[in-house]
């Protein structure tokens, strides 16, 4: 396994200390450890460093999106602290989809067994997001079912229980999941106004 | 005593107020200390946010990336965002796809160029007549870096504050104009603009373009002096937008609407030049843009001065809020936008400029906002760039509205518009 160069970014002396033996434990080598973010730009021109790990709050992030741009510096994996007053608004942040940008441009299979003090916290935030997003789906499922209850209701002159009871009947009786029996129902309901 | 009598009209009215209240009060909207928050600071402090019912927590942000990413995932309602940005993140350039849109913009102008003293010594030296002429400037400029490719010296670094930047646009342009190849003439970085001063004085830049107050800054301390503003690169260019997700927009319109009148209200009282002083105060007193109000008074009363040693100007078109329909979202300054994004490789994908631009650029709820006020808003969504070297006047719902001029120093960009010139004035 390529023993990778890390730089690390924060003013946060504990956190990057702990960061930094976790790291060098798994065999990488952190090559810079800066508190602030004042040369960042030249820093990483002279370090070359394979993954960048930085402070969410440092105003250095904008120095690194530079490497985004189509046909400049090859474009290198960062990992975000999050600021410690700043974690609720970070898990909100992480848990609606910037996590992927976290680990920008590596391979999981490859970080995962490397990087793993500096990547829990990324895996459980997928994890959250995996849940938020399953209720998500969840939530729009019961929507479709109350829409396909109203229908039948409409049509049968039914009350909301016996719609319901109709609808669980049919599903059950077409060995389907009640969802999707509504989502035909409904969609039917479209086609035909 | 005046009877009250409550009538079918009162409820129609009630219910229409009832109707319209935005369903989401309490807002986070984010932004970066430079000058041109100021229609957000004077919303909130001078009470056109809770005027119309909302509840706004303007938060200090570190990065442009940190208003992005916490913008698109829901933690801030939305924010102060640099115009190519809300662009930038709905053609996913960005890595995170996440359609955004603006339907204000929040001002026009407000950069300039400045360079350190030695740069500024040496084009003065290649040009005598006029450092301060875009022109000239940068032919001198070209000069130097071809005598520095002779002598092997090191590549000019230039800085500018976010890859989708107008100041990055900006930059590009005006070293393109002589030939210069912003990609390979010299070496052009990433700094957060309240770290540009120490930048240039410790030498690890030789130029930058950024907001103010930070070339005022770098002047007074005799840091560095400014070659040119954004006046002189692009009269009334586009700076900074209102930048919130699409999924935002539809999920919360009345909201969107009140935020969007609240900031028209805004722009409007920041016009008036007798409230630009308390504004400076607002800004900086309250730790807004935590600078010495002294380096604002380009802001404050447009003037401005090149160097430390050199006279003081008027440049009253420096920062501009809401004249020159100022706060409308020109669909062709976010044409212009995706032209220099495809120019520099950043959008490689083939779209549809004039298509794109419609999807981000939002006219229609402008003009929404704007209505609810009684305020005149143009009839056209794009105006010719380029085509204006003079005050002019474009129709409106309610007259004419009168507006500055947008010409480029090198006269560019009129045939890039004229290719779209549907409803195009």
């Amino acid at each position: 396994m390529a023993k990778l160069n890390i730089l690390l970014v924060d003013n946060d002396y504990g956190r990057s200390a702990l960061v930094k033996v976790a790291l060098e434990d798994a065999g990488h080598r952190v090559i810079a450890k800066l508190n602030d973010d004042a040369n960042l730009s030249n820093n990483v021109l002279a370090l070359q460093p394979d993954i960048i790990i930085i402070d969410m709050d440092a105003p250095g992030r904008d120095t690194l999106e530079q490497m985004r741009e189509i046909n400049r510096d090859q474009a290198k994996p960062i990992i975000l602290f999050s600021a410690p007053n700043d974690k609720g608004f970070m898990q909100e942040a992480i848990r609606a989809g910037v996590s992927a940008y976290m680990l920008d441009g590596l391979n999981h299979a490859h970080i995962m067994p490397i990087v793993e003090v500096a990547i829990a916290r990324f895996r459980e935030f997928q994890a959250l997001r995996k849940e938020l997003d399953d209720t998500k789906s969840k939530l729009a499922d019961r929507k479709v079912i109350e829409k396909a209850k109203g229908l039948i209701m409409t049509r049968k002159g039914l009350d909301e229980e016996d719609a319901y009871q109709l609808l669980r009947k049919n599903a059950m009786s077409q060995n389907k999941r009640l969802i999707d029996v509504a989502r035909v129902l409904v969609s039917v309901e479209d086609l035909l106004g | 005593m005046a009877e009250f009598r409550i009538t079918h009209g009162t409820f129609t009215v009630m219910a229409q107020l009832v109707k319209n209240l935005p369903e989401k009060e309490f807002l986070n909207l984010g932004f970066i200390a430079l000058t041109d928050c100021a229609p957000l600071v004077i919303a909130k402090e001078k009470g056109f946010f809770s005027e119309e019912g909302l509840s706004v927590a303007l938060r200090s942000e570190s990065s442009w990336a940190n208003i992005r990413d916490k913008v698109s995932a829901g933690v801030l309602d939305g924010g102060h965002m640099l115009a190519p940005m809300p662009i930038a993140a709905s053609l996913n350039l960005d890595g995170l796809n996440t359609p955004m849109l603006s339907s204000l913009s929040l001002g026009l102008g407000g950069n300039a160029i400045t360079v350190s003293l030695a740069l500024y010594n040496q084009l003065l030296a290649l040009n005598s007549q006029n450092a301060n002429d875009p022109l000239s400037s940068v032919l001198a400029l070209k000069t130097l870096i071809k005598q520095n490719q002779r002598n092997g010296n090191r590549l000019l670094t230039f800085a500018h504050v976010f890859p989708f930047s107008c100041h990055n646009y900006l930059l590009r342009y005006w070293l393109a104009s002589a030939g210069i190849d912003p990609d390979r003439d010299v070496r052009l970085v990433v700094i957060p603009p309240h770290l540009m001063v120490n930048a240039l004085a410790t030498e690890q830049i030789d130029g930058f373009c950024v907001g103010e107050p930070w070339n005022s800054q770098a002047i007074t301390q005799g840091i560095g002096a400014a070659l040119i503003t954004s006046v002189d690169i692009w009269h009334n260019s586009p700076e900074k937008v209102l930048g919130v997700t699409c999924a935002w927009a539809e999920q919360y319109p009345h909201t969107h609407q009140a935020l969007l009148r609240a900031l028209l209200k805004s722009a409007r009282w920041l016009e008036q030049k007798e409230n630009r002083a308390e504004a400076c105060a607002l800004l900086t007193e309250k730790g807004y843009v935590p600078v010495d109000p002294s380096v604002l008074r380009v802001f404050e009363c447009g003037e401005f001065q090149y160097g430390i040693d050199k006279p003081v100007v008027q440049l009253p078109d420096f920062n501009v809020f809401y004249r020159y329909a100022a706060t409308f979202p020109w669909l062709s300054h976010a044409e212009w936008i995706i032209s220099q994004m495809q120019r520099w490789g950043h959008l490689q994908a083939e779209v549809n400029a004039t298509e794109v631009a419609a999807k981000i650029y939002r006219p229609d709820l402008y003009r929404l906002a704007a209505q609810a006020l009684n305020l005149p808003c143009p009839l056209f969504d794009r105006k010719i760039e380029g085509a204006h070297p003079q005050a002019w006047n474009t129709e409106s719902d309610s007259g004419l509205i009168v507006m500055g001029s947008d010409i480029f120093f090198d006269q560019g960009s009129v045939e890039l518009a004229q290719l779209n010139l549907g409803g195009c004035r």
